[in-house]
């Protein structure tokens, strides 16, 4: 085949005529970003969109494309950018990603994709719709919770006389990918693994293989796949003369990791009592506010109503209000209820429980007790919130340079290894 | 179930009966079991959950019992106007079966889907398949009665008017105009397939399913393709919500649309005709099936056609089950193979690739109707029709707030004011056009035309086959919350924007429904549909939040007046009340 010439974001690029876009891109030291794309699935799937480009002026996911004579491409213009983010946003809303206690943190593309486009909330809410973890099958768990329905394993995985063993099943919002139990079973130990590998996300596991790799080692744990990972805060807050500025820190529905974390500024946390003092916080044991502060750091999110007034009066007296932590963010691992009805939730715990006994037991209620949500809400669905730092927990520099920068105005950037947090 | 008729399709292979052999199953059972989902994946070499896959892609199959009567209540928004809740507590209350359910003694299921295309007489349901059309509360309980006293659906049901309530003056009419089977196939004797093409050309006939690609064009290109067979698809899976117009063409004047594709066979060179019916049109399968069989006593059907040596063609009915998606081209392909319904990715066009992969015509049920009618007068004739780049007339299906809701023949040109005259539009506000996919309009705009031309412009209203009309006392959020629930449900699941993006548009939409939204979630709205819109893999999802961003464009007062004051507001809206509602349950 032909050479052919085609550009990229106005640059001009070479690559065999009829080769997919997303591999020529790649060839030619461009990253569009795909999840479902793999390249010897012919013709491509087309499912994610992730790699959603403007081909010839029209918005179409790179890798359905072939590159030809003179074809441009618009790859990271801000809007195909956030666009990109949006979709991996949408699928971290959709399912119920909980990446600290997942076996496949490290070695997830849509984690990873994650960090690469820099999310650190998603702007949709999500949907926390109950679904199943299928323990039935010989070798794996299927945890739909996990599924993207990119549909890789689907068009991948193949007994030896030819049968499929995934299939979608379900249509709609219920779309979900079955496995089959009789041709699983049927799977060599290493098709079967060659599954979880194909697989991007935790949705594939196969039981005792999943924890092979250790934390800490895994395809994505130490760099970014950018050579330069920034991750800046775009707007800056008016910058103050320096003077001793005023913290309050809180933790809600949150587990004080937080807290810990902040802990782990260490020595340094010396000197940020030169620089700071602290008002209501656990780290005073301050109950009250006693004046207003220029800084407030929440931890956790919303899962009584007691959380919610403390929110309120947390944005009622601090000039900036941060959350930290997952669960801040977005509602986390208390939030791993959100998928069950609040009834259940409290009869199993407190009624049905094997350690209850029946007849003897009761929901706590009683009017000095804080009032139990329907769910755990995100502290950005009671109130405005300025600034988020991901993570669980976040590292102690990214929580002290968010800090740090915002209440003196300064420009900060962190590394890969700070941002990066599970 | 298919229709295989006398001449067999000798290149398909056996899994393109798997529709027609759930059907059988659902049909003998009432539902599809484990083992009868497993002998089919076994005769057809597939794995368990692949039959399993299919079977569940399509809600007209169930894998648990669905009752001895199946029942299946429309939830169009244009049912829920004219009473659906009161006939579907009606119905709970008689058959002793919840909405998705079966009943204890097993007699009945209870369950809902989108629009039936009776929107001109709702709220109806389909019994066993078959329409019971204008239901109130004490017609349910008759019906209910007679089917407990042992009487079958097939003894007490409605047969639908076909409610024509207008045709265009001077003879114009194309559709409805007197038909006698064969007149268009006896002019082919002086006519080349080259000529076909030229009087369609001429007359500037694009497909009616809502795209208007010029169908000459689609013709022409299949045509050139050499293939050792080439297949005419004939679109009935008229599935968006409001429309019906094919459901009374296929009733009125089902000589016509074969003809259509007898005309297309001609002139692609196909000898192999299918028409995908929808399942909601089951009760229209027996009018085909009989008109099918006397183009055959006719001569129309079969070998040698009309006299012309070599001109062989055989057309049969294939069901769909219950999927919207499958009304997108390359979706009905792949449920026509066995598959599920979701849509391929445009590589290819049906006309070089189409079912089985070989080129295929694919073309609705109107397009049909107006070839064989345009053939038959000649373009000279059809250009009299409508106005000068638009000729022709347009079949529109209007239902919602009207006196007169029906099919309306109008000839291209006609301004909506007028349309919204004829047919006694009640106080009209809010006018959806072409369904939920389609273009929202507010009254406001009641003088622009209905034809083909300038679509970029968006002077001109290019109409697929509906109106749907709302007054200015029906709530607009409601309306749209009817519609994204539609898509949630009926995207096929394939691609993220789509299958997730419906699901949270829904979820934003309940939230303007509970009074907690604020001008900032207005601005979402608007930007997480720009990104459905241009990010989906087929054209439903492209098009899911059209109705949104047009009606946030359009109705701007409206949304502002209710939902302004409290953007940027430092606290949300919440409601208290309802958070903690389940937890004071346990209030001793």
């Amino acid at each position: 085949m032909a050479t052919c010439t085609f550009w990229i974001d106005g640059k001009q690029y070479q690559a065999e005529e009829g080769m997919n876009l997303v591999d020529a891109a790649k060839e030619n030291g461009v990253f569009i970003p795909s999840l479902c794309y793999f390249k010897h699935i012919d013709p491509p799937l087309g499912t994610c969109r992730t790699c959603t480009c403007k081909i010839n002026g029209r918005h179409d996911p790179a890798c359905t494309a072939f590159v030809k004579e003179g074809l441009k491409v618009e790859v990271n213009t801000p809007e195909l950018l956030d666009m990109r983010k949006a979709l991996i946003e949408m699928m971290f809303a959709e399912g119920n990603h909980f990446c600290p206690a997942c076996e496949k943190s490290g070695n997830c593309d849509l984690q990873h994709m994650g960090y690469e486009l820099g999310i650190s909330t998603s702007r949709f809410p999500h949907l926390f719709k109950d679904r199943l973890i299928d323990y039935q099958p010989k070798r794996m768990i299927m945890e739909h919770n996990r599924c993207i329905k990119c549909r890789r394993c689907v068009e991948e995985v193949f007994t030896k006389d030819g049968k499929r063993v995934f299939m979608y099943i379900n249509r709609g919002n219920e779309t979900q990918v079955g496995i089959d139990y009789g041709q699983e079973a049927k799977l060599s130990e290493q098709e079967a693994e060659n599954a979880m590998k194909l697989c991007p996300t935790g949705a594939i596991i196969v039981r005792g293989k999943s924890l092979s790799q250790p934390f800490g080692d895994r395809k994505f744990d130490l760099e970014s796949t950018q050579q330069h990972f920034r991750h800046t805060i775009t707007e800056k807050p008016k910058v103050a003369n320096f003077e001793k500025k005023t913290i309050a820190t809180v933790s809600l529905a949150g587990c004080f990791g937080c807290h810990m974390s902040l802990l782990d500024i260490d020595t340094d946390l010396l000197d940020i009592v030169e620089l700071v003092s602290f008002n209501k916080s656990p780290l005073t044991d301050i109950k009250n506010f006693t004046q207003r502060c220029h800084l407030g750091l929440v931890e956790g999110g919303c899962c009584n109503d007691e959380n919610i007034e403390t929110l309120k009066k947390f944005r009622e007296m601090c000039d900036i209000l941060v959350v930290m932590g997952e669960c801040a963010v977005w509602g986390g691992l208390p939030a791993m209820r959100n998928t069950i009805p609040l009834g259940e939730c409290l009869e199993e715990a407190y009624l049905n429980s094997v350690t209850s006994e029946k007849g003897e037991n009761t929901v706590p209620y009683h009017e000095d007790l804080p009032k139990i949500l329907d769910r755990v809400y995100a502290c950005n669905e009671i109130v405005k919130v300025d600034y988020t730092i991901p993570g669980c927990p976040p590292s102690a520099n990214h929580i002290w340079k968010v800090v740090h920068g915002l209440l003196w105005g300064e420009d900060y950037s962190l590394l890969y290894s700070e941002f990066k947090y599970d | 179930m298919s229709t295989h008729s006398k001449k067999l399709f000798p290149v398909e292979p056996p899994r393109s009966g798997l529709l027609a052999e759930l059907w059988q199953e659902q049909l003998r059972n009432n539902h599809i079991s484990k083992q009868a989902l497993k002998k089919l994946a076994d005769k057809h070499q597939l794995s368990d959950i692949e039959t399993e896959g299919v079977a569940s892609f399509y809600h007209f199959f169930h894998q648990q019992p669905a009752g001895k009567h199946t029942i299946y209540l429309n939830n169009s928004i244009i049912s829920e106007l004219r009473g659906y809740e009161r006939i579907r507590e009606t119905f709970e209350r008689e058959t002793g079966a919840h909405m998705n359910s079966v009943d204890p003694t097993g007699s009945f299921g209870l369950f809902q889907t989108p629009c039936i295309g009776l929107s001109d007489q709702e709220p109806a349901a389909l019994i066993d398949f078959l329409p019971f059309t204008n239901l109130n509360a004490l017609k349910v309980k008759e019906i209910i009665q007679k089917l407990k006293q042992g009487k079958t659906a097939a003894e007490i049901y409605d047969t639908p008017l076909d409610n024509i309530r207008f045709t265009p003056a001077n003879d114009h009419s194309i559709f409805f105009a007197p038909y006698s089977a064969g007149e268009a196939i006896k002019k082919l004797n002086n006519l080349s397939s080259e000529a076909v093409i030229e009087q369609l050309r001429i007359s500037g006939l694009a497909g009616r399913g809502g795209a208007f690609f010029p169908t000459w064009k689609k013709w022409d290109t299949c045509r050139q393709y050499e293939s050792p067979a080439k297949f005419i698809v004939c679109n009935a899976d008229e599935g968006e919500p409001g429309t019906f117009k094919d459901r009374v063409l296929l009733n009125n004047q089902p000589g016509s649309v074969l003809e259509g594709m007898i005309l297309a066979g001609y002139t692609v060179g196909a000898a192999y005709g299918i028409v995908y019916l929808r399942g909601e049109y089951r009760w229209l399968l027996s009018k085909l099936e009989t008109e099918i069989e006397l183009f055959h006593t006719l001569g129309l059907l079969g070998k040698n056609i009309g006299g012309i040596t070599g001109f062989n063609f055989d057309i049969r009915v294939e069901i769909g089950a219950g999927a919207y998606v499958c009304g997108e081209e390359t979706a009905l392909l792949e449920s026509l193979e066995g598959k599920r319904g979701e849509p391929r990715t445009k590589w290819f066009y049906p006309v070089e690739k189409g079912y089985l992969q070989l080129p295929t015509v694919v073309n609705n049920v109107e397009t049909f109707a107006a070839v064989a009618r345009l053939i038959q007068m000649g373009s000279f004739d059809y250009l009299k029709r409508g106005i000068p780049g638009s000729a022709g007339t347009k079949l529109i299906s209007i239902s919602g707030d009207c006196q007169r809701p029906g099919i309306y023949e109008i000839e291209w040109g006609m301004t909506v004011a007028e349309l919204l005259d004829l047919c006694g539009a009640e106080d009209p506000y809010f006018i959806q056009v072409s369904g939920p996919s389609g273009e929202c309009i507010s009254v406001r705009e009641k003088y622009r035309r209905i034809s083909m031309l300038d679509l970029m412009a968006q002077k001109d209203i290019r109409c697929g086959g509906s109106f749907m009309i709302f007054s200015s006392k029906r709530d607009l959020v409601h309306i749209l919350m009817n519609f994204s629930e539609f898509f949630k449900h009926e995207s096929c699941g394939v691609c993220t924007p789509c299958r997730a993006g419906n699901f949270i548009i829904q979820r934003k939409l309940e939230r303007l429904q509970n009074e907690l939204a604020d001008m900032n979630d207005l601005k979402e709205l608007r930007n997480w549909g720009t990104i459905m819109k241009t990010t989906s893999r087929c054209g439903l999802g492209k098009t899911a939040s059209n109705s949104i961003l047009q009606s946030l464009e359009k109705f701007q007062d409206y949304f502002t007046a209710r939902f302004a004051g409290t953007d940027n507001s430092t606290y949300r809206k919440f409601d208290h009340h309802a958070a903690v509602e389940e937890y004071e349950r346990y209030k001793p």
